[in-house]
């Protein structure tokens, strides 16, 4: 149905034109799904916005053919081209919060599809408008139909976006990472959903991800992409039994996973090459574990490996690459007293409303968290958005005043401190960011950055710091002329280094880790997960990992908290959460994961809507509106704390 | 020549102080790579540099009549010295013809004779009237007052022919001694500094200039006022009025904008509620009104206190800087408001968060983390401040609110011819004049502000 | 939303008082009621009695907050303070010096000065909005470039030119309509329409500079993508998507100036000779006429802060986000 020949697609930046996607060629048929795999900056993205021709002003069709059903789209005018997009051929994007006009209601936006492409109007339209957010699963049409996206959670915007391209009756869906933005409960929603309608209209779709999970959850046939370019194109039964492209053996090499604990996960060095300054000869060249002196000289042809499996790549070797295996240190040490001790921990945020601004109720972003981390061991807190665990983590450190609950740290509590002595007592409690772009000021030399921490001990001086600085570059993995350079000259994977030797510059005993690696590629995690590991092996440090990924959670964790509603509902060693989880949200978010390799027909559960607000948690026990085995009681009392072993509790009435 | 005494004008300091702050604030930006790359940005867009180069030729005006001396009197031998009342610039010396050559009352620009009739009397008796010809304005040109527009063409091209020599001498300097230049590279447009735009409006200034300074030897180019003064030595005493109000004003809202806007976003709470109450309260009141009130209540305080005063130009230029603190005081709210928001969103970053995690003081934070993030937001409104402050002056002097009546400024002028497009026939020039001058000043810091605020935001690099 | 609007006007009354104080301490502290009388009598006929029959003529002759001759309640209402500063809180402006009332001259003047604001702010809003949109419609074509250049040159522009030359030029060369004056009723319109018409034409330059960003800003969004993707043509896009939601900042950025003018434009009322509030003022500035100033900066605060509230009702009608919640 779709054919896409030879696209290529640049940008203008002053007098020339970089090319963002260069020279390639696929096909779609009806009801066939059709993964575009890579990482940030490949150009997956463009390609999909190039198909519908909507490229942002200083993108430029350079060359190629788009054909849907033989017709020509590159050569149709602008005119002719409304005709398609949104009727034949319908997108849905990433971010669903500003993809929805705020000031339309949910209805007004469906009805402009309905009669731009179906000449629908009136009553004929709203009933069709009811029918389709019917078939999207959102209860309640009628009256969503008058509501403005921002009265609509997460999903559900998800879910309108999907109606507003189903309204055109389209061949093709062009999905632009659908639940990136998205929880993992509410991913294998929408995907669920995604599939299904696209089993009943025989839609061919495109998606497009860089998440292997999802590949192997939705698609038939995966097109993998690098710099720009197809590397390889193969059925999922071959994409995922044989990959035969380096890079593509390297991004599964670079999963973590359960299977691998305890050694390093395997890395691509280097990065993607600027668009400015492609190689010559295979673009993957320069990271390639197999690279031979062709690969540098000319650029690989496609060659066919078996029927439908093309690989663009001189090597002919099939082998997986060689693991890049670490020593495995799972000597259990014995339980020492803990270094950290959170006791009831409570962080309310007043909700101020009326005349006097009086406080009307509080939202319970931590409403009681209780957590112990021996040194040198690592306890990852595991929850969706909105859970609070970045609030647990903050309110640690002192950066957010708790409402309630002891910080003790080795035994000295935090919370009573004040001033220069809460400064003292916190320094050996360090935390790594999230964002890697803002968690480092522009305006510094690294060098400086990385001085901060030390310079306010005053220890050391001159030389002694110079050879610290060094020292701790080398650690993390960084050239030692990186010191006078600026934060903007860095990657991201190059940027959470330097803010890890920040927090190393201090000697931390631990560090709060909030969501590391969420903002990184694949390949990228790997590198600064076992940089993680690598130092709590040689410098005995403990970490709390805020995280929302599993897999992550696997690689690194001894042990695990998970959080819902600002509270722990399970906490236990790793295996046994993972291997035996109680809590039927645990096994919920567990079975929500898409596995990346073909699934083993595993029996999923699937939770019906979303997190609700903490600032009106539900009586009781506070997942029991999702909870598939909630009964009276769930609804009338939290459960306290059942003890399934000695390190294992869990907060159910009904811990299967 | 007479003994002399260096006078320094409050404002004169003032503006020696800025011109030091700027070449230190040079410096340190030369040190700093991220401000260094911006300034680079600036440096390349062609028309930014056109419109600077033509602020450098306003600043040099301005410089040179900020430089004031008084001559001493004659006296006896014996004698202490004794100075003249009158307080003179070096603008003032090197434009003595035009400041000293006054004509009887209106005359049109490059005109021999007055504007309006008078009754003269005969050399053989009896009376006629006619338009008497001018006490200096062309003059030279004796009974040969026929071939004045010869003359003017004649002189015209003279100047222009040596403007265009001189133009091309200084092309040949630049492409010879900046690095990696050569005039090809310049003509094409193909240097990392827009040389180019500089040359050319380089060459435009030289091309008016030239000529207008060697007819204004022997003419009155832009014509004269009621009172017969030359106008284009009012324009050109106005240019200090009009950068003095532009940059001193800013000079004093500057640091109550950016210290307020930084301490209430930062600390918020109570310090936060203090600071907002004290801006809603000045915000609140309509921006003229208040600088009226406070030019009313400025006045009765100088009309008090006349011995306060040493000189007429001591009280004007002392007039001068109260009304560029009650500007400031009056503007500051807006920039302190937009400091504050981004101080509001900044605090919230990962990287003042870890500094905290590292137990760095608030002053510190303050220091090195937040008002170097907030640098650029302060170049853009102090450029964009400017322009809007130079037209205000005009409004405001207009008014009555403004600089003494007896500073020569935009506005002053604009007011004294206010009536002139009413009479018959209409004097047109002193206003067209100081519109056209305000026009060019103002357009040039316009076109400079939208440079450097596409240098200097974050959004648009 | 009325506890809301209660609220807002409660906060308003602290900030009132503080223009109040600010008023009084300018007025009253810079300057004693000795230095204004000697200021206004002039240098030859300043004598002790000439300057105490002048305080005692205007009431200046008070105590300034606290009157300790006084007994009773009165220690504290027969000053300065209350007699010129507190009665404003009622409408009691006092006297101007011309011995007229302050409270009923501006209610007099209220509706010329509003005769001319009104239609100039509304048509200025009109054209200024439009131009921008066009600009916007085209962004990045000549059309755009040398639009803005306009604007920048515009704005670079005296506003006194602006009034200076269209007088000259309408009025006196081509006599189109009378050059200044005002008229009562349906004649008034002749008087109208050059100061509406230059009021309109001066605001051009930064207005459209700043609408035109602020569409530009609403055009990158992800929602005008998801429009162009539903294959809407650009026309729709813009003026169903775009315009709406640039709307908000636009009309709620204006909202504010609505109240203020009631007190006129200073500029243009004094060269067209409008008898409204911006005349009044200039000519109590050129004759140092204190008490009016005063009344006027008085107003001036009370009609902003009403702006203000009306800004913070306006979000709340024009933006579905604040409403619902």
């Amino acid at each position: 149905m779709l054919e896409v020949h030879d696209l290529r697609l640049g940008f203008t930046a002053g007098p020339q034109t970089l090319l963002a996607v260069d020279g390639i060629s696929f096909a779609i048929s009806r009801g066939e799904t059709f993964a575009l795999l890579g990482e940030s900056g490949c150009g997956k993205s463009a390609t999909a916005q190039g198909l519908m021709r909507l490229l942002p002003a200083a993108g430029r069709l350079v060359g190629g053919s788009i054909r849907l059903d033989g017709e020509e789209l590159l050569a149709l005018s602008e005119a002719q081209m409304r005709a398609y997009r949104g009727g034949r051929m319908a997108m849905i994007f990433q971010e669903p919060a500003t993809s929805l006009n705020p000031v339309l209601t949910v209805g007004r936006q469906i009805a402009e599809v309905l009669q731009q492409h179906q000449a629908l109007s009136g009553p004929a339209a709203s009933a069709r408008m009811v029918d389709l957010l019917r078939q999207v699963g959102i209860a309640d049409p009628e009256r969503r139909l008058d509501e403005y996206p921002f009265q609509l959670s997460g999903g559900m915007k998800q879910r309108v976006m999907i109606a507003i391209a189903l309204a055109g009756e389209p061949d093709l869906l062009i999905a632009d990472e659908p639940t990136t933005a998205l929880d993992v409960t509410v991913q294998a929603q929408i995907l669920d959903l995604l599939a299904q309608l696209q089993v009943d209209r025989g839609m061919g779709m495109l998606l497009i991800t860089h998440d292997l999970g999802v590949v192997a959850r939705m698609a038939q046939r995966i097109g993998v992409m690098y710099a720009g370019e197809l590397v390889e194109v193969a059925s999922r039964e071959d994409f995922f039994a044989q990959p035969r492209h380096p890079y593509t053996q390297a991004l599964f090499a670079a999963l973590p996973d359960v299977a691998r604990r305890g050694m390093a996960l395997a890395t691509i060095p280097g990065q993607v090459p600027a668009l400015a300054a492609m190689p010559a000869g295979c673009r993957f060249a320069e990271r390639c574990p197999q690279v031979m002196a062709v690969c540098r000289a000319e650029a690989p042809a496609w060659r066919e490996v078996t029927a439908g499996h093309v690989v663009r790549c001189h090597w002919q070797g099939a082998a997986a690459m060689p693991m890049q295996t670490g020593d495995a240190d799972e000597t259990e040490s014995a339980v020492k007293p803990p270094y950290l001790a959170v006791d009831g921990l409570k962080v309310h945020f007043p909700i101020r409303q009326g005349f006097w601004q009086r406080t009307v109720g509080h939202v319970r972003a931590v409403d009681g968290v209780s957590l112990r981390i021996s040194p040198g061991r690592t306890l990852a807190l595991v929850g969706e958005s909105g859970c609070g665990k970045t609030t647990v983590g903050k309110a640690v450190l002192q950066l957010i005043k708790p409402t309630a609950g002891q910080v003790r740290l080795a035994g000295q509590p935090l919370e009573a401190l004040q001033g220069a002595a809460l400064r003292k007592a916190r320094r050996p409690l360090q935390m790594i960011f999230q964002d890697p772009f803002a968690s480092l000021n522009p305006r510094l030399r690294i060098g400086e950055i990385i001085l901060e921490g030390m310079r306010v001990d005053a220890r050391g001086k001159g030389n002694e710091t110079a050879a610290a600085l060094t020292r701790l570059l080398v650690q993390v993995g960084l050239p030692a002329d990186t010191v006078d350079r600026y934060p903007h000259e860095f990657s991201g994977g190059q940027r959470q280094r330097i803010a890890i030797a920040r927090a190393l510059a201090v000697q931390p005993a631990l560090l709060i880790c909030d969501e590391p690696t969420s903002a990184l590629d694949v390949s990228v995690q790997a590198q600064i997960l076992n940089l993680l590991k690598q130092l709590q092996a040689d410098l005995g440090v403990a970490y709390l990992f805020i995280t929302h990924n599993f897999a992550v959670v696997d690689y690194l964790a001894h042990d695990i908290a998970v959080m819902y509603l600002g509270r722990i509902v399970e906490q236990g060693r790793a295996d046994e959460v993972l291997s035996r989880p109680a809590h039927p949200y645990t096994q919920a978010l567990l079975s929500a994961v898409p596995a990346p390799r073909l699934a083993l027909a595993r029996q999923r559960i699937r939770l019906p809507g979303e997190t609700p607000s903490p600032a009106r948690p539900p009586s009781g026990c506070h997942f029991h509106p999702r909870c598939p085995q909630a009964s009276e009681r769930c609804r009338q009392d939290y459960p306290s704390g059942t003890a399934r072993s000695a390190t294992h509790t869990v907060n159910c009435h009904f811990p299967l | 020549m007479n003994g002399w005494q260096l006078v320094i004008l409050w404002s004169d300091g003032l503006v020696w102080l800025l011109l030091a702050a700027g070449l230190a604030l040079g410096g340190l930006i030369a040190r700093s790579p991220p401000l260094r790359v911006a300034w680079q940005r600036v440096g390349a867009n062609r028309i930014g540099m056109a419109s600077a180069t033509v602020l450098l030729a306003f600043v040099g005006i301005g410089l040179l009549d900020s430089l004031h001396y008084r001559v001493a009197l004659d006296g006896k031998p014996g004698e202490p010295i004794r100075y003249a009342i009158e307080v003179l610039s070096v603008l003032d010396a090197l434009a003595t013809p035009l400041r000293t050559r006054n004509e009887k009352t209106y005359s049109a620009p490059l005109a021999s004779r007055l504007y309006a009739k008078e009754t003269l009397d005969q050399p053989g008796g009896g009376a006629q009237r006619d338009y008497p010809r001018l006490k200096h304005g062309g003059l030279h040109l004796g009974e040969r007052e026929n071939e004045r527009l010869a003359d003017i063409a004649f002189t015209t091209f003279r100047a222009v022919v040596l403007a265009f020599l001189g133009w091309l001498a200084v092309v040949a300097v630049v492409a010879s001694t900046v690095n990696g230049a050569g005039w090809r590279k310049i003509w094409r447009g193909e240097t990392a500094f827009a040389w180019s735009a500089v040359l050319a409006t380089l060459g435009v200034l030289l091309l008016v200039a030239v000529p207008v300074f060697s007819l204004s030897g022997q003419y009155h180019v832009f014509g004269t006022d009621k009172v017969g003064q030359d106008v284009l030595y009012q324009i050109l005493k106005s240019v200090r009025t009009a950068l003095i109000i532009g940059l001193v004003t800013t000079l004093v809202m500057l640091p109550l904008a950016v210290l307020l806007g930084i301490v209430a976003g930062y600390f918020r709470g109570w310090v936060d509620d203090v600071i907002q109450y004290v801006y809603t309260v000045l915000n609140s009141i309509p921006g003229v009104l208040l600088i009226a009130a406070a030019v009313l209540m400025m006045q009765v305080v100088i009309d008090t206190h006349p011995a306060w005063f040493a000189t007429a130009a001591e009280r004007a230029d002392l007039r001068l800087l109260a009304l560029c603190f009650i500007l400031g005081i009056t503007s500051w709210t807006g920039l302190c408001r937009l400091l504050r928001g981004e101080t509001l969103k900044l605090r919230e970053l990962e990287y003042i968060q870890a500094a905290q995690a590292f137990g760095v003081s608030s002053t510190r934070i303050i220091g090195r983390h937040i008002l170097p993030n907030l640098m650029h937001i302060v170049i853009i409104a102090l450029v964009m401040d400017f322009s809007g402050l130079v037209l205000a002056e005009a409004v405001l002097s207009y008014v009555g609110i403004g600089v003494d009546p007896t500073m020569t400024s935009f506005g002053t002028m604009i007011n004294n011819a206010r009536m002139e497009l009413g009479r018959e026939p209409v004097v047109w020039w002193s206003l067209a004049a100081a519109f056209s001058a305000m026009f060019i000043l103002v357009l040039a810091a316009n076109l400079f502000a939208d440079a450097i605020r596409d240098a200097f935001d974050p959004r648009a690099a | 939303m009325l506890a809301y609007i209660l609220r807002r006007l409660f906060y308003a009354l602290p900030i009132l008082i503080g223009v109040n104080l600010l008023t009084f301490a300018l007025f009253f502290i810079v300057n004693t009621p000795d230095d204004m009388a000697r200021m206004q009598l002039g240098v030859k006929r300043v004598t002790p009695e000439a300057i105490a029959h002048w305080k005692a003529e205007r009431g200046y002759d008070k105590p300034l907050f606290i009157n300790l001759a006084a007994s009773g309640l009165s220690t504290v209402t027969n000053t300065i303070f209350f007699d010129k500063s507190a009665r404003m809180f009622v409408g009691d402006f006092g006297r101007a010096e011309d011995g007229r009332d302050i409270a009923r001259e501006i209610g007099a003047r209220m509706g010329p000065s509003l005769a001319i604001a009104l239609p100039t702010f509304m048509l200025g809003l009109f054209v200024t909005v439009s131009f921008a949109l066009l600009l916007a419609f085209f962004r990045a074509t000549a059309l755009d470039v040398w639009g803005v250049v306009l604007c920048v040159a515009m704005m670079s522009i005296s506003g006194l030119f602006y009034i200076i030359g269209g007088q000259y030029l309408i009025a006196k060369v081509w006599k189109l309509v009378p050059i200044s004056g005002f008229g009562d009723g349906l004649d008034a319109w002749r008087f109208l329409v050059l100061p509406v018409f230059i009021g309109v034409i001066s605001g051009i330059g930064s207005s459209t500079r700043w609408y035109r960003t602020i569409f530009l800003e609403e055009v990158s969004k992800d929602y005008v993508r998801t429009a162009r993707a539903k294959g809407l043509p650009e026309t729709l896009v813009f003026f169903r998507h775009i315009l709406r939601n640039a709307m908000i900042p636009i009309l709620t950025g204006v909202v504010v100036v609505i109240p203020l003018l009631f007190m006129g434009s200073l500029l243009t009322e004094s060269f067209f000779g409008i008898p409204g509030l911006g005349s009044y003022t200039i000519d109590a500035i050129n004759a140092q006429d204190f008490a009016v100033v005063r009344a006027m900066v008085f107003i001036g605060a009370v009609l902003y802060i009403i702006g203000l509230i009306l800004t913070d009702i306006s979000y709340t009608l024009v933006d579905p986000r604040i409403r619902f919640s």
